[in-house]
C-alpha cells in the first residue's frame, strides 16, 4: 500500500464558517435537508431552527457528511477544588470561561474500522490511500455498519436498495484523491482548520502545535486519534482544547471485534458446561439403566 | 471613509489583510472578523499562531471572541468611551510613541485660542449653531501668521494662468507649532484635557466593560506597539453604523497615531468593507456626492459655476492634492473626449449639480414625497436593507417605475405582490416593476476591489443562461439607448449624454461566446487607466497626467493599472497578475494608489530615513542608491522598500529636505512628513476641518439609548445627526430612558448568510445553515420574561413590531451601566417575505437617523421591548 492520507483538524483555527459542509455538498452533489425542496414553481421550505447554537443541521446524516459542531460552555469551579464541571445550559447564566468551541466532524476513515469489520458483502474497503469507502453498488443495505460506527457517521439513504437505501459517508472525496486533489472540505477550509496530507506528516505538525499550544499556556490542547490507541488509529485525527466528551467523542470507542472474543469465551464456556452436563446427565442415565437391568450392557 | 480621510488622507484601510501576520497584537472592534470576513481571517488566526495577541471588543461573544485572546464586553454605542479611555491611559501613562507623536502628527500644532472643547460646553464645542443644528468650525483651525479674520489666501484673478500655476497662490502660511507640545493651545494638551474624564472607572461604568479587562486590552496594546513591536486596528460596519460613526474611526486613528502604529508593518487600521468590492464602489463611486477618484461632485451649494472656481474651491494646494486640476481635467477629457475643450470647461459645465444630500435616505423620503419618478435597484434590495424598511417599501409604491435587476425575485422585486404593506392589495400599487435577470460574477469579467485596495480581475467563465446579462451589459446598453433617445435634443442640458464617449464593445474579444455585444472590461480599464489624448498611449501612472487636456484618465487612483513594460508596449491590466511573492506581494493585482500597499510607510523610517527598528523595516532612505530625480537627472538618494513595496513618498526626496512655507503640493512638506495627502504632511489627532461634528471624538449616547449620557450633561447625542422623525411618519424616536423600549437591540450578519439574502436565502445549503429568523437573548432576560429557547417572541420598536424565535445564549449578557441592569439582545437581518428561508424583516424596527458626516444610519444600536408571543 502507498502512504496513508487523511486530515488533521486543528480545532483551535475553527471559525464555524460551515465552509466545509458546503463545499462537501456541493463536490458530492449532495441536497440540502430542506422541509419541502424547491421546485420550479415554488422557493422550497427550510426546516425549522434547532435552537442548539449555531448548529442546525445536528448530526451527520445521508447527505451530511461534515457536521460542524458548536459548543458553548462555560466552568462552574467547585468549591474547594480546582477542578471544574461543565455546564453547556443556555439557561444558566454562568459566564466563567466562556468559550464558543467549534469543530468540524467528520468520518474518522480508522485504521482499524468497526464498519468494515461488520461489512457481511465486502462493500466497504481499504483504498490506496488508507481510507475507508463505500463501494454502493455493493451494499446490501443491511445497516451493520451504521451501528458499528461509534462516531454516528454511516447513514441510510437513497433508494438504491428498494427503497432500504445503501451506507453513505465521507469519502475522503477519493474521486479528487485519484486526480491529485485535495479533498473538497479541506479547499474550502479558510483557517486551515481542516488540513489534509499525509498522516505521517500531519502527525508532526500537530505534534508542534500541541507543543506550541502548551508553551503559550494552554495546557489542555491534546490530539484525539493521532496514536494507536483509538482504534488503532484515526486517519482523520483531531486537536482538541477539551475532554473529547466535551465534543461528542467517544473517549475509547471499542471494535466489534474486540468485544466478539470475550463472548466467544463465554459461549465456549457454556457450552462446554452443557457439554459436561450432558455426559453428566448420559451417565446418570446409563448408570439407572445398568442398575434396572444389568445385562443392558451387553446391548 | 471621511474616518480614515480625515485623520490620514485617503479614504482605505491603511494596510492589507496579510499584513496581519506581521502584528504582534491586533485589536478587532466595531467588527465580527470571523463570521462576516471568514477567508481574510485566515490572516488574523496565522498572527496567532505566532504569537500575536487577539483581542475583541464587542457587545457580543461572537465567533471571533471564541478565537480571541481577550473578549471585553462592551454596551453598544459606548465605543468612543472605550477608546477614549484608551487614548488617556497611553497619555497619563507615558505609553504613547513620543518620537513619533512630535515628528509625524498634528500634536505639537497649535489650535486657535478662541477654541472650546465639550469639556467646557458640557457636551458641545465651539461655533455651535443651535437654530440650524450645524457647527461653523472656524475656531478648529490652526493659528498661522495669516491676516486676522482670513481663513485662507485668496487666488489671484488672472484667467490666463494654468490651474497649476493657480494652486501655488492658494498656499498659506503654515500652522505654528509647540514641539514641546506644551502651550495650552496645542493639540496634545488640548486633547489631554478633552479625556481627562474617560477614566478606567468612567469606562467601567458607562461601556459595562469591567475594569481590570479594559486595562488587560490598554497594557496589552501599549506593549505591542513602539520601535520593535505594532499592533493593527480592525473595524468594520459595527462603528460605522452609528450616528457618531465616523468619529469613533477617527477615535481609532487618534489611538494609532499615539501609538506610533500607521504606515508601518503589522499596524494601522484595517477597515473591513461590508460586501464584496465596495471599496472599488466608493473608489469609482456609485455616491451622489463624489466624482472616481474621491474628487467632490460639483454642487449648487459651493462656489462651483465654473471648473475655475470648482478648482479653486476644491484643491488642497498643500498636499499631493495640489495635482488634482490634473485629475479633474484628464476624468473630463476621458469622459468627453474632443468635445472637452478649454472653452467648455472640458465638459464640465455639462455636469449635473447636486443640490443637497442625495444619499439613501434623502432618496427614499424624496421617494416617499412623490418627487423622485423611477427607481433603478441593481445589486440592492431596500425592501429588506433599507432602515424603516416598511418605509421603504411604501416609497417604492409612489414611484412610476422601477427596474430591479438580480438574480433572484427579491422582497423588493415583488414589494407589489408580497409585502406585509401590499399583500392582497396589489392594486393599490401604481409602480410599474420591470425585472432584469442578472448575470452572476463568474459570467462576465470585471474586476474586484477588496478591502485592502487591491484590485483583482476575474475571468468569465461561462456565458450567462438566458436572457441574463451582466451590469456592464446593462450599463452600457442604458447609455447607448438614452444617446440615441437625446440625439436629436438641443437642450444645453443634454449636451453631457450626447457628447459622452461611450465605446466599448471589443467584437474580438466575444468570439468564443453567445453573447456578441458584451462590453470589454479591459476597454472601461484602459481609459481608467488614462492615456495620452494624441496618440491613445496609455500613461505610466497618474504622475503623467496633465491639466491642459493633452491626457485622458477615468479614475486617478487607478491610474498605472494597464501601465506599459518593456514586454508590453502597450499595457496589461495589473489586476490579472497572479505572481505570489512575500507579505507584500507586489506582482499580484494592483494595489491602488501606484501599487502602494501599506499606505503612509514612509513613517515605517523614522525622521532620519531609517527603519525605527531592523523587526519591523518596511521602507527605509538608502542614501547611496543611484537615482534619478522628478525632471530625470541623475542623483544619488532613495527610498527603498521590502519585499517589492512602493514607498508612499517621493521616491528622491532626501529626509533631510527641509519644509518650503512658500512651496507648492509636496514641496511644501519636509522630508520627513509622511501623510502625503495633509495639508500640512501630519496625521491628524484633531481635525482643524473635515468634520461636520467636531474636531474631536466625544461620547455622545446612541440617538436611542436606555440610559443618559454620564460623561455630558447638557448635550447628550450628537447635536448635528441627521434626522428624520418631522419628515417621515412613523419615524419615531425613543427618548433616552423609555421604559417603554428598555433593551438595546443590534442587528448584524451571520457567516452563513449574506447581507439581504438575496444571494443566500435562495440556495438550498445556505438556507438550511441559518433556516430562520432569530433574536439572540441572555439566560437573564430569558428567566426575566419567561421565555424558552426556540420560543416566538415580539420584538417592538417605535417603527415596527415583528416576530422571531428566540435563541437563549450566555453569549449574550446584560450589561450594568451605571448601576442599572441594561439587556442587551441581538438580531442578525437576513431574513424577508421570499426565498427558500424566509422571516420577517427586521430593519423594519430601525430608525431613519444618520451620521452627520456621512448620512449612515444607526442599525448597531437602537432600543426594543421584548415579550412572548
Amino acid at each position: 500500500m502507498s502512504d496513508a492520507y487523511g486530515f488533521y483538524t486543528d480545532t483551535t483555527v475553527c471559525i464555524g464558517c460551515k465552509a466545509c459542509q458546503v463545499a462537501c455538498h456541493q463536490w458530492n452533489e449532495l441536497p440540502a435537508e430542506l422541509e419541502q425542496q424547491p421546485t420550479e414553481h415554488s422557493p422550497g421550505q427550510t426546516r425549522p431552527m434547532t435552537g442548539n447554537s449555531y448548529d442546525n443541521t445536528g448530526s451527520f446524516s445521508d447527505v451530511n457528511w461534515r457536521h460542524v459542531k458548536f459548543i458553548e460552555k462555560s466552568e462552574i469551579p467547585a468549591m474547594g477544588t480546582t477542578a471544574a464541571s461543565v455546564s453547556h445550559s443556555p439557561q444558566d447564566p454562568n459566564r466563567d470561561n466562556l468559550q464558543w468551541l467549534m469543530m468540524s466532524d467528520v468520518c474518522k476513515h480508522c485504521v482499524n474500522a468497526p464498519c468494515l469489520e461488520v461489512c457481511p458483502t465486502g462493500a466497504i474497503i481499504r483504498t490506496e490511500f488508507d481510507s475507508v469507502y463505500i463501494q454502493e453498488p455493493v451494499c446490501n443495505g443491511c445497516r451493520n455498519c451504521v451501528g458499528a460506527c461509534p462516531f454516528g457517521v454511516i447513514h441510510m439513504g437513497g433508494t438504491a436498495n428498494e427503497g432500504e437505501g445503501t451506507a453513505k459517508k465521507c469519502t475522503l472525496c477519493y474521486d479528487r484523491m485519484q486526480h491529485g486533489l485535495t479533498p473538497a472540505c479541506a479547499q474550502a477550509c479558510p483557517t486551515e482548520s481542516i488540513q489534509f496530507g499525509k498522516i505521517t506528516d500531519l502527525k508532526v505538525r500537530a505534534e508542534q502545535r500541541v507543543k506550541d499550544l502548551h508553551d503559550l499556556g494552554f495546557p489542555q490542547a491534546q490530539l484525539y486519534g493521532a496514536d494507536t490507541k483509538i482504534l488503532g488509529g484515526l486517519n482523520s485525527f483531531y486537536l482538541l482544547m477539551d475532554q473529547p466528551e466535551v465534543y461528542g467523542l467517544p473517549s475509547n470507542p471499542k471494535l466489534p471485534s474486540r468485544a466478539v472474543i470475550p463472548s466467544t469465551f463465554l459461549s465456549m464456556g457454556s457450552a462446554l458446561l452443557v457439554a459436561l452436563g450432558g455426559l453428566f446427565a448420559f451417565r446418570k442415565k446409563r448408570m439407572e439403566e445398568f442398575a434396572a437391568d444389568p445385562t443392558a450392557k451387553e446391548r | 471613509m471621511p474616518g480614515l480621510g480625515t485623520s490620514f488622507g485617503r479614504g482605505g484601510a491603511t494596510n492589507t489583510q496579510q499584513d496581519l501576520q506581521n502584528a504582534d497584537a491586533i485589536m478587532i472592534m466595531g467588527s465580527n472578523f470571523a463570521e462576516c470576513h471568514p477567508v481574510g481571517f485566515r490572516w488574523a488566526m496565522k498572527a496567532k499562531a505566532k504569537g500575536a495577541k487577539l483581542i475583541h471588543v464587542d457587545p457580543r461573544f461572537t465567533r471571533t471572541s471564541a478565537m480571541a485572546d481577550t473578549y471585553a464586553p462592551i454596551r453598544s454605542g459606548s465605543d468612543i468611551v472605550f477608546l477614549g479611555g484608551l487614548i488617556k491611559y497611553l497619555i497619563d501613562n507615558e505609553k504613547y510613541f513620543k518620537e513619533y507623536v512630535v515628528a509625524y502628527t498634528n500634536a505639537p500644532s497649535l489650535i486657535d485660542p478662541n477654541y472650546q472643547d465639550t469639556e467646557e460646553l458640557d457636551g458641545l464645542f465651539s461655533g455651535f449653531d443651535p437654530a440650524g443644528r450645524k457647527y461653523n468650525p472656524d475656531t478648529w483651525k490652526y493659528q498661522s501668521d495669516l491676516p486676522p479674520g482670513q481663513t485662507q489666501p485668496v487666488p489671484a484673478q488672472d484667467e490666463s494662468q494654468s490651474f497649476s500655476a493657480r494652486v501655488g497662490k492658494l498656499v498659506g502660511p503654515p500652522p505654528k507649532q509647540d514641539l514641546t507640545m506644551q502651550d495650552p493651545h496645542c493639540v496634545f494638551q488640548i486633547m489631554k484635557r478633552h479625556y481627562a474624564r474617560y477614566t478606567p472607572e468612567m469606562v467601567e461604568q458607562a461601556t459595562g466593560c469591567p475594569k481590570d479587562i479594559f486595562l488587560k486590552v490598554a497594557e496589552t496594546l501599549a506593549q505591542n506597539s513602539g520601535r520593535e513591536r505594532t499592533a493593527t486596528v480592525v473595524y468594520a460596519v459595527g462603528w460605522t453604523q452609528h450616528t457618531v460613526g465616523v468619529q469613533i474611526i477617527r477615535a481609532a486613528t487618534i489611538l494609532q497615531l499615539l501609538l506610533g502604529n500607521v504606515g508601518r508593518p503589522g499596524g494601522g487600521i484595517l477597515a473591513l468593507r461590508g460586501h464584496a468590492t465596495i471599496q472599488g464602489s466608493t473608489d469609482v463611486p456609485t455616491l451622489y456626492n463624489l466624482l472616481p477618484g474621491y474628487l467632490n461632485s460639483p454642487s449648487a451649494l459651493k462656489t462651483h459655476e465654473t471648473l475655475r472656481a470648482y478648482l479653486d474651491t476644491e484643491v488642497t494646494p498643500t498636499a499631493y492634492w495640489a495635482n488634482m486640476p490634473k485629475f479633474m481635467v484628464s476624468m473630463l477629457k476621458a469622459w468627453y473626449g474632443d468635445a472637452a475643450t478649454a472653452q467648455n470647461g472640458y465638459g464640465y459645465d455639462y455636469q449635473p449639480k447636486i443640490v443637497g444630500d442625495h444619499s439613501h435616505m434623502p432618496m427614499f423620503v424624496a421617494m416617499s414625497q412623490g418627487s423622485i419618478k423611477g427607481f433603478f435597484a441593481m445589486g440592492q434590495n431596500p425592501a429588506v436593507g433599507g432602515q424603516n424598511a416598511g418605509f421603504q417599501r411604501k416609497a417604492l409604491a409612489k414611484l412610476d417605475w422601477m427596474v430591479v435587476r438580480d438574480l433572484y425575485e427579491t422582497e423588493t422585486a415583488t414589494f407589489w405582490r408580497d409585502s406585509p404593506e401590499f399583500k392582497g392589495k396589489s392594486s393599490d400599487v401604481k409602480t410599474e416593476v420591470f425585472f432584469m435577470p442578472a448575470a452572476a460574477v463568474p459570467e462576465g469579467a470585471g474586476s474586484f476591489t477588496n478591502t485592502q485596495r487591491l484590485l483583482q480581475k476575474h475571468e468569465k467563465a461561462v456565458d450567462p443562461p438566458d436572457d441574463a446579462r451582466t451590469d456592464l451589459w446593462f450599463t452600457y446598453k442604458l447609455g447607448v439607448r438614452l444617446k440615441e433617445l437625446y440625439q436629436s435634443s438641443t437642450l444645453p442640458r443634454d449636451t453631457g449624454i450626447k457628447i459622452l464617449t461611450w465605446s466599448y464593445v471589443d467584437p474580438e474579444e466575444n468570439k468564443q461566446w453567445r453573447i456578441p455585444d458584451e462590453p470589454s472590461s479591459d476597454l472601461v480599464m484602459r481609459e481608467i487607466n488614462g492615456y495620452t489624448v494624441s496618440d491613445k498611449k496609455m500613461v505610466k501612472g497618474f504622475g503623467d497626467l496633465k491639466d491642459d487636456g493633452t491626457t485622458a484618465c477615468g479614475v486617478w487612483i487607478y491610474s498605472g493599472i494597464y501601465a506599459p513594460t518593456a514586454d508590453h508596449p502597450d499595457g496589461f491590466n495589473r489586476s490579472a497578475a497572479r505572481t505570489p511573492g512575500q507579505i507584500i506581494s507586489p506582482n499580484w493585482g494592483f494595489a491602488w494608489p501606484a501599487n502602494r500597499h501599506i499606505l503612509y510607510n514612509r513613517a515605517s523610517a523614522d525622521p532620519a530615513g531609517n527603519p525605527w527598528s531592523e523587526r519591523k523595516k518596511l521602507v527605509y532612505w538608502d542614501a547611496n542608491a543611484p537615482a534619478t530625480d522628478t525632471q530625470g537627472k541623475p542623483t544619488k538618494g532613495k527610498w527603498v522598500g521590502i519585499e517589492g513595496e512602493v514607498p508612499d513618498f517621493v521616491a528622491t526626496k532626501a529626509p533631510t529636505t527641509p519644509a518650503n512655507p512658500k512651496g507648492v503640493g509636496l514641496d511644501y512638506h519636509s522630508g520627513a512628513d509622511p501623510f502625503i495627502m495633509k495639508a500640512d504632511g501630519k496625521g491628524w489627532l484633531f481635525a482643524p476641518q473635515g468634520l461636520t461634528d467636531g474636531p474631536l471624538p466625544t461620547h455622545y449616547e446612541p440617538y436611542e439609548s436606555p440610559v443618559e449620557n454620564m460623561l455630558y450633561h447638557k448635550q447628550g447625542v450628537n447635536p448635528v445627526a441627521k434626522l428624520y422623525d418631522k419628515l417621515v411618519p412613523g419615524n419615531a424616536y425613543s427618548p433616552p430612558g423609555n421604559p417603554d423600549y428598555p433593551h438595546i437591540l443590534s442587528t448584524y450578519r451571520l457567516t452563513e448568510h449574506h447581507l439581504s439574502g438575496s444571494m443566500s436565502r435562495w440556495l438550498p445549503w445556505l438556507a438550511e445553515l441559518q433556516p430562520e429568523l432569530f433574536v439572540e437573548i441572555s439566560p437573564e432576560l430569558a428567566h426575566e420574561k419567561g421565555i424558552s429557547n426556540t420560543q416566538l417572541v415580539n420584538i417592538k420598536t417605535p417603527r415596527a413590531t415583528i416576530q422571531a424565535k428566540a435563541l437563549v445564549t450566555k453569549r449574550i449578557r446584560p450589561f450594568v451601566i451605571g448601576g442599572k441592569t441594561i439587556h442587551q439582545v441581538g438580531m442578525p437581518w437576513h431574513w424577508g417575505y421570499n426565498g427558500i428561508a424566509h422571516g420577517a424583516v427586521v430593519n423594519d424596527l430601525s430608525a431613519l437617523v444618520g451620521d452627520p458626516n456621512v448620512n449612515i444610519h444607526e442599525a448597531k444600536v437602537f432600543v426594543c421591548q421584548i415579550e412572548k408571543a
